[in-house]
């Protein structure tokens, strides 16, 4: 565990080896942009709000999973991507995916240790916070949303929340394997 | 998942120097957000050239996967056709005798119809069109409803501009960008458009209920003047939607008003029909010296 650090030594899984710095730092970014991107990928046309906030699930994931991984910026310029990929006014991901960021560094600081319950507790959170967050920003710009059309999106985040985990996981797993 | 201690910089200065740097930067990002949300609002169009550029990224995966994929949004349907195969095969049978009745009726008022068009020396202008496209993706994560077409700027597609498919309206064009551009659907709560009945000419706003429906609200006071069964088609006032586009189908009632379902299902429709305004095709008055019909000779 002592190779998570971005400044700390780098695991050597095979002798001789050491993953390239583009794959360290690359893969989490990349992997939240693709999260991000796949509501615009796909061939859906959707009449109401359907899938998770991919994107935010991904970079809660990494977070939770590597304290380290990213500087406390990182919200504002992967929630400028996200925003620019969902139909959201530009500006919403920046501003919540900051928010979420900075209080996730604020729980870190309370907790002493968590384990995988207590990342589900606070991603859900953490996605409540950004789906409320884009409705009331959403009705502040005129849309008339009601407000239960934000359920079946939180409890797919809740229920997807655990296979991103091991999504992230795997690809952690691949990243740091040279 | 014990902390770790790199964040707790101790006593050395340059560890909490840049600690709190972080925390001036993460806040300056989040208040970096908060001001693109004011400019979007005072100026919704400001940031439409990076969201173009961004759904040009996106373009070429989705237009291809929506070419190979009939329409994952029709799936639940195709279950329920294999479910209700007997039944429904009886039932489209009479429907088929009944409507072939039908068609040859209106066959004969069609021709009926051009005849008279030509006693009249009345010629429709059918030159409306601009381009024809795909929904290759929307906005599946966001409380808006927008789908994206793969035409553009470089088929003639501009903002503004009403889309519709053979079956009925689609919506209108957001964002721009060179070979797509972004549609607002008619279920999207800030798209109203102006209808009516199609049987006669009670008069009626639709807007969108943000959950695949819509809402239509008599002009008239009163009780609601809809049935169940009503169709509705567009107006043609406000000069954006050229008028009789089949737009909904009265399904219920609640309260003073209907709620009706698009007759053309965005996630059914094969293609979309991108028009020009219907007012650009009204000769502008001779007289009438505005601004904004000057670049017209």
């Amino acid at each position: 565990m002592s190779g998570e650090s971005l400044n700390g030594p780098v695991p050597v899984p095979r002798l001789g080896r050491t993953p390239s710095r583009l794959r360290i730092h690359g893969t989490p970014v990349l992997c939240v942009m693709l999260g991000s991107m796949i509501p615009a990928l796909l061939p859906l046309i959707s009449q109401s709000p359907t899938l998770p906030p991919l994107g935010l699930l991904f970079l809660l994931s990494w977070r939770l999973l590597h304290r380290e991984i990213w500087p406390l910026w990182i919200g504002a310029p992967l929630g400028a991507f996200d925003d620019l990929m969902s139909g959201n006014p530009l500006g919403t991901a920046i501003f919540l995916w900051s928010v979420i960021i900075i209080a996730i560094e604020f729980a870190d600081e309370r907790l002493f240790w968590r384990d995988y319950w207590h990342d589900w507790l606070i991603a859900v959170p953490a996605c409540l916070t950004f789906l409320g967050g884009s409705f009331l920003i959403a009705r502040m710009g005129g849309s008339a949303v009601p407000a239960f059309l934000l359920l079946p999106q939180l409890l797919w985040s809740a229920l997807f929340y655990p296979l991103i985990v091991r999504i992230t996981a795997g690809m952690d797993r691949w990243r740091m394997m040279a | 998942m014990a902390r770790s201690t790199s964040r707790r910089p101790g006593i050395n200065r340059r560890a909490q120097y840049s600690l709190f740097a972080s925390y001036v930067i993460a806040i300056a990002g989040a208040i970096t957000g908060l001001v693109a949300l004011v400019l979007a609002k005072a100026d919704p169009a400001g940031f439409a050239v990076l969201r173009a550029g961004a759904a040009e990224i996106t373009r070429p995966v989705s237009a291809t996967l929506s070419s190979m994929v009939g329409g994952i949004g029709s799936i639940d349907e195709h279950v329920l056709a294999y479910i209700n195969a007997g039944s429904q095969n009886a039932a489209l049978r009479r429907q088929v005798e009944a409507n072939r009745v039908k068609m040859i009726e209106a066959q004969a008022i069609e021709q009926e119809n051009i005849r008279l068009k030509k006693l009249l020396k009345l010629t429709q202008s059918t030159d409306s069109e601009v381009a024809t496209a795909r929904l290759i993706s929307s906005s599946s994560a966001s409380l808006r409803r927008i789908a994206r077409i793969n035409a553009g700027s470089r088929q003639g597609v501009q903002a503004g501009m009403p889309v519709r498919a053979p079956e009925g309206l689609i919506g209108r064009v957001l964002v721009v960008g060179p070979n797509s551009a972004d549609v607002l659907l008619l279920t999207d709560s800030q798209n109203i458009v102006p209808v009516r009945r199609a049987s006669d000419n009670v008069a009626a706003i639709s807007t969108g209920l943000d959950d695949g429906t819509l809402e239509i609200r008599p002009l008239s006071a009163g009780t609601s003047p809809f049935k169940p069964g009503d169709i509705m088609v567009t107006t043609g006032t406000g000069g954006l939607y050229s008028p009789n586009i089949p737009v909904a189908v009265v399904v219920a009632l609640k309260g003073g008003f209907a709620i009706g379902v698009p007759l053309a299902s965005p996630a059914r429709v094969e293609a979309v029909m991108v028009e020009r305004p219907y007012d650009a095709n009204i000769p502008p008055p001779p007289a009438a010296d505005n601004a904004a019909g000057a670049t017209a000779p």
